[in-house]
């Protein structure tokens, strides 16, 4: 009798305990508000990204297509992954002095790790990180970007 | 070596699980040789994904090599970062901020419940519950979204820097962390109803890959593994590391050693860092979040080992300076690799379809264990 009653509460025990995670699985089946699944492509234009997220290095231009960039190369001593390259050229300034500026900035991100070590470097806020994060492209070569714009200068002031 | 599926002499059957199997989650292969449905030995195969992170790390400065064990185990990448921050900074004498330490702690804990959740869906899915995932990766993103906003990042975050933080913490930081705490109380208990009390889970648990205290430290075991077999081994207790030693927190223990005692181990531990997370998110101290160090970083001449207690237990890293800007030598002592060199001795002796459960519980992470 002793073996019966063990095995009676035994049944019951395991019904109540598949019950008990029934229920909570019925609580969401029937409560839709709690869903939280974000359809993607769809809210693309609501989508907000926090402003620190690491999406891509970019080097922002002012409307007169001035950028902050001096050249010293911390960014590129910085990278882990040689993911920056920059060429340097002298530009002579009508009194004559020469001057170090960037000749193209070259930033390959099929190497980039989003570390964020490079930004941290610049001494002169010359990158940010931007927040776009889709990056698949048909060709590989379109993933070896030149930051700085044709024509761009160094903005005045910036040592 | 047989690597193919074949029989022994003996008439027992070599089969291959991975490394393309859904149950090793990843690419783990496991050569196992089956007497009917019993297993007589599990022979580990590892380099599927072996990247040479020790080496690449001796042409890398103090500075860049961190970012690279992100990349190890991906689950507790603040833990590891965390860990080659503070061999850094032992070897050069840097003091860090309290601020600093303070947010680096709750960071920690964070990622520590961040990779549990993982842990406990991608478990209960194993064994054959596919609800949990959903429910466990509903608040993991709660905890993604925050070090998205702090750190810039969701999984391989980067965030930990020789002396300090990489940046100070986001104003909208404390709130987010509160809010996910009350919710995520209620929502734990619900775990438990969900899965705990589950009738069917327990008896897939309840006896199933048990190793003893003996054989736990012998193996090298730690973390939530070495806990359940009654081995009192958290390193945030034994050496303090950052403002640990300030606070107060359980290190769970339980001694029955099966796969049941390291599941309640890790959802107690979920808790526990809650606790932790309680105390320190109201008492921020103000300051600085970075300390101020040289630009070139060089430890002098010597060997410097630190550790610290990832959530799959010891990570430690030991490294040999020739008083450069890069370490002449980097070791990574990984707790998925000694954890997983005991998955032999607990499923020996074992039902086939126990090992699933077993390996669950060990809560392995491939790229930690091959590095």
């Amino acid at each position: 009798m002793g073996f019966l009653g063990e095995y009676i509460r035994t049944v019951y025990k395991s019904v109540a305990s598949l019950l008990k995670g029934m229920k909570m699985t019925g609580y969401y089946f029937t409560h839709h508000k709690e869903i939280i699944t974000q359809e993607y492509p769809d809210n693309r234009d609501t989508l907000i990204l926090p402003e620190r997220f690491r999406g891509e290095v970019v080097m922002p231009h002012t409307e007169s297509n001035e950028h902050r960039c001096t050249g010293c190369t911390a960014c590129e001593l910085a990278c882990p992954n040689g993911t920056i390259k920059i060429i340097t050229k002298f530009e002579v300034s009508p009194e004559g002095k020469k001057k170090k500026a960037i000749d193209t900035f070259i930033y390959h991100l099929e190497l980039c790790t989003m570390c964020n070590l490079c930004i941290v470097a610049c001494p002169t806020d010359a990158i940010k990180m931007a927040q776009s994060f889709e990056h698949s492209v048909y060709k590989r070569a379109d993933l070896t970007k030149v930051l700085n714009k044709p024509g761009s200068k160094l903005m005045e002031g910036v040592e | 070596m047989l690597e193919e599926i074949g029989t022994t002499e003996q008439g027992d059957l070599i089969i291959n699980v991975g490394p393309q199997h859904p149950a090793t989650h990843g690419v783990l292969h496991l050569v196992i040789t089956l007497n009917g449905e019993t297993i007589k030995k599990v022979d580990p195969h590892l380099g599927y994904i072996h990247r040479s992170i020790e080496k690449m790390c001796e042409s890398l400065t103090y500075r860049q090599f961190i970012y690279v064990t992100s990349r190890m185990d991906y689950l507790s990448s603040h833990i590891n970062n965390h860990g080659c921050a503070l061999v850094v900074e032992k070897g050069v004498q840097i003091e860090v901020p309290a601020r600093a330490q303070v947010i680096r702690v709750l960071m920690d804990e964070l990622t520590r419940v961040a990779s549990h959740l993982l842990w406990w869906g991608a478990m209960a899915m194993d064994v054959g519950a596919i609800t949990p995932f959903f429910h466990a990766f509903r608040e993991r993103e709660m905890i993604n979204d925050i070090m998205e906003e702090t750190c810039g990042a969701r999984l391989t975050m980067n965030y930990m820097v020789p002396g300090g933080v990489m940046a100070d913490i986001h104003p909208d930081f404390q709130r987010k962390v509160k809010e996910f705490v009350t919710e995520f109380k209620s929502k734990i208990d619900e775990y438990d109803e969900l899965v705990t009390g589950n009738i069917i889970f327990q008896s897939r648990m309840k006896g199933v890959g048990f190793i003893s205290k003996e054989d736990a430290i012998s193996y090298g075991c730690s973390g939530p593994v070495a806990r359940a077999s009654g081995v009192s081994c958290d390193i945030r207790k034994w050496y303090p590391y950052d403002c640990y030693s300030q606070l107060k927190f359980e290190e769970v223990i339980r001694t029955e050693g099966d796969s049941y005692a390291r599941y309640l181990v890790r959802m107690e531990e979920m808790r526990q860092s809650l606790n932790i997370i309680d105390q320190l998110i109201d008492a921020i101290p103000e300051g600085e979040f970075q300390a101020k160090t040289k630009a070139v970083l060089k430890l002098p001449k010597g060997e410097f080992y630190t550790m610290v207690e990832t959530a799959r237990g010891e990570f430690g890293v030991y490294v040999v300076s020739e008083g450069g800007t890069t370490p002449y030598r980097i070791k990574f002592r990984s707790p998925g690799f000694s954890n997983l060199s005991a998955l032999d001795h607990m499923s020996v002796g074992g039902k086939i379809g126990d090992l699933v459960a077993t390996m669950g519980t060990l809560d392995l992470v491939i790229p930690d264990i091959d590095r």
